[in-house]
């Protein structure tokens, strides 16, 4: 199986919203065993001047992950999920994540190199918090790198 | 409260953290992510693709380590840029119905650069498991006060 060279510099736009709950929060910041009130004490993040509860550093992981199965699912790209491997990740925040900001995620596939049998794919993800009408914000923008081990490897 | 720029320089330790793994945190860090590859919670699965055993998600291991940061910089929101390689994957022991820990994976932090123009600090980050680094240039960019 050949990963397709076409992918580089294909996009996929926004799809379905992200509803970013109190209680998801909670819960993603149990499993990285995060104890920061802010993650978990309305008042506590309130506190410290954000609107509501402060999503973990790499909340955004979630909403990164989703529009890269875009990718990974399509039948295009020739992508074995079995053998991928997560090679590099980074997370910018142009502000953090906060319970109740209404996600999208454009997705950019802005690498694909050919290693050995396999190939390293760098995908971007510009995350977006949805506003009044059409407007919305930048909030985060992911970058990752994933290794699609050839046969063998 | 946020460190401010003038009571750091660059080496400075902001300390360390242990973070015992188990199979059950990796079932729940899957639920909470998303991430349901069975390499991280099925034996079989895993070493039918050529691996040792069960393994972490590496976005486990990335985002229980920036804790260290998060306590340091007194607020989540205060972390604006983080990154890291993974170098090596974290081997989870299957210790279920006992009290040990399946991984432990141990964390420490120093001051790498400091930006006074940006007022920020990167923290570079140290983390290891089973006497190896799992991650690489592991680096967080904190917004000082």
């Amino acid at each position: 199986m050949t990963i397709n060279p076409d992918l580089q510099g294909r996009s996929y736009p926004a799809a379905e919203v992200y509803d970013v709950g109190r209680e998801k929060i909670r819960e993603f910041a149990r499993a990285v065993k995060a104890t920061h009130a802010a993650h978990f004490d309305v008042e506590a993040a309130k506190a410290l001047g954000h609107r509501d509860l402060v999503a973990p550093p790499t909340f955004a992981i979630i909403i990164a992950q989703r529009a890269d199965a875009q990718l990974i699912e399509d039948p295009e790209a020739g992508i074995d999920f079995s053998r991928v491997v997560h090679a590099d990740q980074r997370f910018t925040h142009h502000r953090a994540i906060v319970a109740g900001d209404r996600l999208v995620a454009e997705l950019h596939v802005d690498g694909v190199r050919a290693m050995g049998g396999g190939a390293m794919i760098t995908t971007r993800s510009e995350i977006f918090a949805l506003g009044d009408g059409d407007s919305r914000e930048q909030v985060t923008t992911t970058t990752s790198s994933i290794l699609v081990r050839g046969e063998g490897q | 409260m946020r460190p401010s720029l003038t009571e750091l320089s660059p080496g400075q330790d902001i300390g360390n953290r242990t973070i015992e793994v188990t199979r059950t945190d990796l079932v729940k860090y899957a639920g909470a992510s998303g991430d349901f590859n069975p390499i991280h919670w099925n034996e079989a699965f895993a070493t039918s693709v050529e691996l040792p055993g069960v393994i972490a998600h590496g976005m486990f291991t990335m985002g229980s380590a920036v804790q260290l940061v998060t306590d340091w910089a007194g607020d989540p929101a205060a972390v604006v840029d983080f990154q890291t390689r993974f170098t090596k994957p974290v081997l989870v022991a299957d210790t279920t119905g006992t009290t040990e820990p399946g991984a432990t994976v141990e964390v420490s932090g120093i001051i790498g650069k400091l930006d006074a123009e940006a007022n920020t600090a990167r923290i570079d980050l140290t983390v290891v498991a089973a006497g190896q680094k799992v991650l690489m240039k592991a680096q967080a960019q904190v917004k000082l006060a």
